[in-house]
């Protein structure tokens, strides 16, 4: 990836390309986004991408020969070009378009894993798991009786490569697991983990709703058999979202969804799958988000991941040293070198909800709940917490606010 | 900074009146917000006239969710069993005096449902939102 070094004045214009960022969320108080690892926003490349397809070039794909048609499909088909690239996979029909990461590993669950699942075989997830990767995969176990178990996360939030090698003596047929959790923000070892599933026979699915948009991901170095994530969190579409899989594998899986797109030949006995990726994308898909992704992954490479990460990094480390100021604050996560740019926290006798609430009175967005990740919280005994994240545009006198605010929250229910 | 956190909302969440367990009652109810995993029981004793006579909540959640049950149960006690059962959402926010998005509603709603559920005599899991119309 190319290694691009932004100045100050580069960093204003990154603002400046997010028109949402010179919002105001009440008159005079302008809106600190801290809330991208649940959606990030759109610079106005994205936008102008969605608009120009839709005044330009809107029209079904695939099968229609006129001029509207078949700009419509060189956009869409040029859009999963791009984005096979921004990840390195081999071959574009690696790449097959889904709604979000939710829908990509379900399409595994009931194509990949119904075929080659039996009861008694072992999945292995992590405890850090966001609901779309472990739900899917507890519909399968009450349907097939494939067992789940959970690799632990260590007292330092971190993957626990130990315990993983004991749970891999089971021989587990699937490894699935998350690049980077969106509650603790841990990066995990994502290359070593798949090898370690290779020799002991296991294929694996990398989550990579948080690793895509915010750090270099390459499939090929990587090496996972399945890789998902989705266009909203990484400047894109919400709607919209990518399965990558090997080519053998994608070749020798049964369809998803029947219906248009998806078949060679129909007769009324039955039908022929169509070729990768379009054996996986039945009916219209979404074109316009298709279209709206990659200017997202244009953007995101001129920007360059390596220049993202490190600001992230910066951003993450400041906001640790800031938050110490406040007392009866806890922050759930690793060490900033193990990270990305997510800070969970409680603060002691004010819920989550309060917190958040009384942020959004001064303009600054963060989640409070569970983020997704219900049993991780039980694990650490929490039924909630508030999470700021950071991306590419965010700015540490946005965390000066952010730590302000919680002052005030704090003052408040003190 | 104020709107949504009146005076008495903060107030009531910091020193509740009607927080605790009644050990006998007469109705007992609880459920929670899987949004954002808010729990609240509800324990009521009823006198012979039907009215409610003593009423208490416990579990955990916001200061909207835990304020509202305070301020509902206050508004309870004296009131025959069947009036409760009139209660609706409405009055609920008559008493937080605020306005709500539908996230935050949720929050403040919880405690009319559990009330209800109660009330009615529902099983675990049988209170819904249509109640509280």
């Amino acid at each position: 990836m190319e290694r691009t070094i932004l100045t100050a004045t580069d960093f204003a214009k990154v603002r400046a390309d997010f028109p949402i960022l010179q919002r105001e969320i009440h008159p005079g108080v302008p809106v600190v986004y801290l809330d991208s690892t649940a959606s990030s926003q759109k610079p106005s490349a994205v936008i102008e991408a969605l608009d120009t397809y839709s005044r330009r070039s809107n029209a079904n794909i695939h099968r229609g020969v006129h001029t509207l048609a078949e700009e419509a499909t060189a956009l869409y088909e040029n859009a999963r070009q791009r984005i096979a690239a921004f990840i390195g996979a081999k071959i574009p029909e690696e790449i097959v378009f889904t709604r979000n990461t939710t829908e990509s590993i379900n399409l595994v669950m009931y194509t990949w894993a119904r075929k080659n699942l039996q009861p008694g075989d072992v999945v292995l997830l992590t405890e850090m798991e966001h609901h779309s990767n472990i739900v899917p995969w507890q519909i399968l176990a009450a349907e097939r009786g494939i067992v789940l178990k959970y690799i632990p996360i260590t007292a330092d939030f971190l993957f626990d490569l130990e315990a993983y090698r004991e749970l891999l003596k089971l021989g587990p047929k699937l490894v699935a697991f998350t690049h980077m959790s969106n509650m603790l923000g841990t990066i995990t070892p994502a290359k070593e983990i798949v090898r370690m599933a290779h020799a002991a026979g296991a294929k694996t699915l990398i989550d990579g709703a948080q690793s895509v948009p915010h750090f270099p991901v390459n499939v090929q170095d990587l090496d996972g058999d399945f890789m998902t994530f989705s266009a909203h969190k990484m400047l894109g579409p919400t709607g919209f979202g990518v399965l990558y899989g090997k080519r053998t594998l994608l070749e020798a899986m049964p369809p998803f969804m029947g219906g248009g797109d998806m078949i060679k030949k129909v007769t009324f006995d039955g039908f022929l799958p169509n070729s990768i990726p379009h054996k996986f994308e039945a009916g219209t898909p979404a074109i316009a988000e298709a279209v709206g992704l990659g200017a997202a992954v244009d953007y995101l490479s001129a920007i360059g991941p390596d220049w993202i990460i490190a600001h992230e990094r910066q951003l993450t480390a400041y906001a640790h040293e800031r938050l110490r100021e406040i007392p009866g604050l806890k922050v759930y996560g690793p060490a900033v070198e193990h990270k990305g740019g997510v800070m969970s926290f409680t603060m002691e006798g004010i819920h989550p909800h309060d917190v958040a609430a009384l942020l959004d009175q001064d303009g600054i967005a963060v989640r409070a709940g569970h983020h997704c990740a219900m049993p991780l919280h039980q694990k650490l005994g929490l039924p909630a917490t508030t999470r700021a994240s950071f991306y590419l545009y965010n700015t540490p006198a946005e965390i000066d606010l952010l730590v302000s605010g919680l002052h005030k929250v704090q003052k408040m229910f003190g | 900074m104020d709107d949504l956190y009146r005076e008495i909302i903060i107030e009531r969440y910091k020193s509740p009146q009607y927080r605790g367990e009644l050990d006998p009652h007469d109705i007992s109810f609880e459920d929670e917000n899987p949004l954002c995993g808010d729990h609240i029981r509800i324990d009521l004793r009823v006198d012979e006239q039907g009215k409610v006579s003593e009423a208490a909540f416990s579990g955990h959640g916001c200061a909207i969710s835990q304020a509202s049950a305070d301020l509902l149960l206050e508004s309870v006690i004296g009131k025959p069993v069947d009036e409760v059962k009139q209660l609706s959402k409405q009055d609920v926010l008559d008493l937080l005096g605020i306005e709500l998005g539908p996230v935050r509603l949720k929050c403040a709603l919880l405690s009319l449902k559990v009330l209800k559920g109660g009330v009615y005599g529902l099983g675990e899991g049988q209170a819904g939102d249509e109640l509280m119309e």
